[in-house]
């Protein structure tokens, strides 16, 4: 392909999907940019043609966001290309210990309080009440093991499929992302035990049986986590 | 050393400074020596309930900014010779005079002296209820059975669980009316301590004589007669440790010659 004496770090498939390129993962970062430019130059016509997805394959190299952008300019500036996914087999500590977090379920025990807000990532397992006037809010699901009897708002960065569980549900007020809902200016006696609170697919948050859950949002069994 | 409790509950008139006196009084009763300390710096009255108003000469801001010993503003209860002492609050400065640190010192300073330092909390959760917990080692919680009272206990026991110096606090129910209970008016006593999941401590049912007692200067433990009389010196003896059963809501009136006999079968 490229020079002769040199080993070649890219190698292209077609698919139907489009373009996968696999990149090596341990030659200089320079060197790949410069092999990936010529392979296109090449084998990439000048006319006009349909749109073709590209799909990068870079193994166990990390790339910084300048790289990635580098590499995004490498393929863009050839016409007809567009980069639909550059995939990596490593991240970040950082990156990693987010994505911990953010799938964690954090266990507190604790009453929450009038005027307390308990802010968690991931989903929260709260061993105790949340009394009128208290706060909990998790990016992930709530599950409340005594009485929510104050707010509660789950997803709270936008994940629309999160619930709110409580073996008492009581609450004055249940937000799941970007919905609100409040309890009945009358009161009630019923029940309310074992409940659990959901996005319907009228974009309104229901109260509903526990046991419905299994089939509202089978993802909750995590039994084996999948990565 | 003493003992150092503050008396607190977040919302206004629930009683705290009437608990304050009538602990305090009984805790005399039962041969304790006994420091009452008002700290509602600007609305002070714990002097006035204790009938002690006409003899306070230095107060508490006096004490703290140097112009008195404490000894000098100690206003002694000459009715139990002295075991009974009131470190009056000031009227005349706000909450502002004084800090924390300097509380903590006070305190500190009558723990040497005393068996039970008992600290009368002003309303409200901004500095003089930080100054009331600073010095403290416990806290009891004064609600009444309404909603808003039992609200603001539940924010104040937030706030005192966060105290990492201080025991867990515990729970007076002051004002209970029993035909209110019945009648399921009024908040349930059980739902009240399930709420705020602390120890109860005591309950005291509503009687005119407090109101009575409180404006001739005489706390009503000095009653014998009286049910909240008998319900402050039980609350007493358990602060001392013993094991007293909690007081039944039921009514004189029912306690009629049928209702003895009834009681007696179904005592069976």
């Amino acid at each position: 392909m490229a020079g002769k004496e040199k080993r070649a770090y890219v190698s292209m498939k077609g698919t139907k999907e489009g373009l996968t390129l696999h990149l090596d993962d341990t030659c200089a970062y320079d060197e790949l940019l410069k092999q990936v430019d010529e392979l296109l130059m090449t084998t990439t016509r000048d006319e006009e043609g349909p749109l073709v997805a590209v799909h990068v394959h870079v193994g166990n190299r990390y790339l910084t966001r300048e790289q990635e952008e580098r590499l995004r300019d490498v393929i863009r500036m050839k016409k007809n290309l567009i980069v639909h996914s550059i995939v990596s087999n490593v991240m970040t500590k950082q990156e990693a210990l987010e994505w911990k977090k953010k799938n964690e379920v954090v266990s507190v025990a604790k009453i929450i309080r009038s005027g307390q807000v308990l802010h968690v990532d991931g989903d929260l397992l709260l061993i105790g009440d949340v009394n009128p006037g208290g706060t909990v809010i998790a990016t992930g699901n709530i599950f409340v093991l005594g009485a929510l009897r104050g707010i509660a708002h789950a997803g709270y960065d936008g994940n629309r499929q999160a619930i709110i569980a409580a073996s008492i549900m009581k609450p004055t007020q249940l937000r799941i992302s970007d919905v609100m809902n409040r309890a009945p200016d009358y009161r009630t006696d019923e029940g309310n035990e074992m409940e659990c609170a959901y996005i319907d697919e009228h974009d309104q948050i229901v109260v509903d049986r526990l046991q419905l859950l299994m089939h509202l949002r089978p993802n909750l069994t995590r039994l084996e986590r999948s990565f | 050393m003493g003992e150092a409790i503050v008396i607190t509950s977040g919302k206004g008139g629930v009683g705290k400074t009437t608990t304050t006196a009538n602990l305090g009084t009984a805790l005399a009763l039962l041969g304790k020596r006994v420091c009452l300390v008002d700290t509602d710096i600007g609305l002070r009255n714990l002097d006035v309930i204790m009938g002690l108003e006409n003899r306070i000469i230095y107060d508490l801001v006096d004490v703290i900014e140097g112009r008195c010993t404490v000894q000098k503003a100690l206003v002694k209860d000459k009715r139990f010779e002295d075991r009974l002492y009131l470190l009056p609050a000031a009227q005349t400065s706000d909450k502002s005079a004084v800090t924390p640190e300097q509380m903590k010192q006070l305190i500190d300073d009558l723990r040497q002296d005393y068996d039970y330092i008992l600290i009368d909390c002003p309303a409200g959760i901004e500095q003089g209820y930080k100054n009331a917990v600073a010095g403290a080692d416990e806290a009891i919680v004064v609600t009444t059975p309404d909603i808003s009272a039992v609200r603001d206990a539940d924010r104040i026991i937030g706030l005192l669980e966060k105290e990492e110096h201080m025991r867990r606090p515990r729970l007076i129910i002051n004002r209970i009316r029993s035909h209110m209970l019945k009648n399921h008016d009024m908040l349930d006593i059980d739902e009240i301590v399930m709420h705020l999941s602390i120890d109860l401590l005591g309950i005291i049912v509503d009687d005119e004589h407090v109101i009575k007692a409180s404006n001739n200067g005489e706390p009503i433990v000095l009653d014998p007669n009286s049910k909240a009389s008998l319900a402050y010196r039980n609350i007493a003896r358990r602060l001392l440790g013993e094991s007293v059963p909690l007081m039944s809501l039921d009514d004189e009136e029912q306690k009629g010659f049928f209702s003895k006999i009834k009681k007696l079968f179904s005592a069976r």
